[in-house]
């Protein structure tokens, strides 16, 4: 199970990747294979706010939907369109190709109280 | 056999209680207190013999008036059309009239087809990229794309003008109400949506402007102009649109709409006093996940075959019944065959033809009637229906007409109060030019 080192993880299975003063967000690789085959990736447009613990977007797979929870607070400044028609990205390549938002964060000291990737891989294997 | 409609006999009861170990059918409802059953003899009529049934029912309907054996002016929103005679073969196949709706889709291969065709030729009147399998009607169609949008946009006020059909609006109301939707109405200036009062109506907070092409009161409205006041605000633009108009007119898809709705009932539906009918909804591509009810879509089988699916109704009507947008899980399937049976019959030119004969033939009523020296209202671009101002009560008229063999327009005074006296007039291509002379000449000779 991948888990890179520099990313910062939320409750909900998203990763969260500082980019300066913005923030790049997805889903775990761990996400991903609970779901099974991502079939359509729903995301908000730029200029969307997104609140913290509210659902930004969802993921539906072969055999379910479930919603994309903000991990953080902010606007969002970039989608990824190329999920529109590759929804499979998010299986391939989850920290890279299938980043699905970058937001402005209204407080980057929000970041600082997600897990780490060792405190994420803590949680899935209580899971 | 003792009753034609309760073929079980007495021996057949009797074996029937034996079986399950009770003596009487009393038995059966031996758990209700004596104290709340009802006792007395019911207070209706003997059953008739299926001759005296049949005899009492052609009584019955030997006194309806019919567009067959009058002239109908009535329009608004459900109209009198040509339809051809294969409509009611291919739907009196009982493969098709006796399917409710293809709960296993893959057995029912022709059902699905003609949905896909249905969807595809409602596509391509609408300019849309995607419609569903068909809603109850117009009026079921137009509230749901208000609630589409609204759940889309996560917004709580829906902008309706007041020449979109009454009827539909009340639909509209009706959902709106248990959603906490508010809905706003736009007044009409001279017949179409006053642009200022739109204006100043669309906010921020408004999810969808809703317009009716052609209107309630037969005009074309400037679809054009009212887009950027719908999209200013990031609000969705849904037309509600007559299909077969949209034989000669710009299709909403054209003029970025984001929703076009509407009632098929001019293709191979009987106006039948009112209904049913069959709606149609269709949207662009970014809503395809969000279109209430069902879709099929077109697919190959493991042998490369051409196949046909119920498609995308998973998301939203079974995993995620709380957070859909609408909990429609059923179609009209058979009115919408009749449709399509009727736009496949007519085909592309043939729809145009008889869209350009509404509109001729109700321009010449128009003209006839600005002859007569009748007051033409709302004059302006419109399609097969129009207004006209009377010195009396429109019921008066339409009394007269009758007694002439001609059933007369829509009393607007009903659904307008400020438009009492005022008749809205439909004219379709299966009207003659004797029959429009003849409604002139009663309604002006009255005038004068």
């Amino acid at each position: 199970m991948s888990i890179p080192k520099d990313l910062r993880y939320s409750g909900e299975h998203e990763w969260v990747k500082v980019e300066g003063e913005k923030a790049r967000i997805g889903i775990t690789h761990f996400a991903q294979s609970e779901l099974g085959d991502i079939v359509f990736v729903e995301l908000p447009e730029v200029g969307a706010e997104i609140k913290a613990d509210e659902p930004f977007g969802s993921v539906e797979s072969v055999k379910t939907v479930s919603e994309l929870y903000a991990p953080i607070n902010g606007t969002v400044v970039e989608v990824n369109e190329d999920l529109d028609d590759s929804p499979e990205f998010v299986n391939e390549s989850p920290y890279e190709k299938a980043w699905m938002i970058v937001v402005e964060p209204s407080d980057a000291s929000e970041i600082e109280k997600l897990m780490t990737a060792e405190q994420y891989e803590e949680m899935t294997q209580e899971d | 056999m003792k009753h034609r409609y309760l073929p079980a006999t007495e021996k057949d009861k009797q074996e029937m209680l034996a079986t399950i170990g009770v003596s009487s059918i009393d038995d059966l409802f031996a758990d209700i207190p004596e104290n709340v059953k009802y006792k007395k003899e019911h207070q209706i009529k003997k059953a008739k013999s299926e001759t005296e049934l049949t005899r009492e029912l052609t009584k019955l309907a030997s006194k309806n008036r019919d567009t067959v054996q009058y002239a109908s002016f009535l329009g608004a929103g459900v109209y009198d059309h040509y339809q051809p005679v294969i409509v009611d073969h291919v739907i009196s196949r009982s493969e098709f009239y006796t399917a409710y709706t293809p709960y296993q889709p893959e057995i029912s291969q022709g059902e699905l087809q003609a949905i896909f065709e249905f969807q595809t030729m409602i596509c391509e009147l609408t300019g849309m990229d995607i419609a569903n399998s068909s809603m109850y009607d117009g009026g079921t169609a137009l509230a749901e794309a208000a609630m589409l949008a609204s759940g889309h946009t996560k917004k709580k006020k829906i902008v309706v003008s007041k020449t979109v059909h009454p009827e539909s609006r009340e639909v509209l109301k009706t959902y709106a109400k248990g959603q906490y939707i508010d809905v706003v109405e736009v007044p009409a200036a001279d017949g179409v949506t006053d642009l200022d009062a739109l204006r100043q109506t669309v906010c921020e907070n408004t999810a969808a402007v809703i317009v009716q092409y052609p209107n309630f009161f037969g005009r074309i409205e400037p679809l054009k102009d009212i887009e950027p006041i719908a999209h200013q605000g990031k609000s969705m633009f849904i037309v509600s649109a007559n299909p077969l108009a949209l034989g000669l007119l710009t299709p909403p898809g054209k003029f970025q709409s984001d929703i076009v709705v509407g009632d098929a009932q001019p293709f191979g539906i009987p106006s039948a006093y009112g209904g049913p009918h069959c709606g149609f909804f269709a949207v662009t591509k970014k809503l395809m996940r969000k279109v209430p009810g069902r879709l099929v879509g077109q697919t190959e089988d493991e042998n490369g075959k051409r196949g046909f699916v119920l498609t995308l109704q998973a998301r939203e009507q079974h995993i995620r019944r709380d957070k859909a947008t609408s909990n429609i899980c059923s179609n009209q399937a058979l009115n919408a065959l009749a449709a399509s049976v009727a736009m496949t019959a007519l085909g592309k030119n043939g729809v145009k033809d008889i869209a350009r004969q509404n509109l001729l033939k109700a321009n010449y009523a128009k003209q006839e009637a600005k002859k007569a020296g009748l007051t033409v209202m709302f004059d302006g671009p419109m399609f097969n229906e129009f207004v006209i101002k009377l010195d009396e009560p429109v019921r008066a008229v339409n009394k007269r007409l009758l007694a002439k063999g001609m059933i007369g327009g829509y009393d607007l005074g009903l659904t307008y109060p400020e438009l009492d006296c005022h008749m809205l007039i439909a004219v379709t291509e299966l009207r003659t030019k004797e029959e429009i002379d003849a409604l002139i000449q009663e309604l002006g000779d009255r005038h004068e």
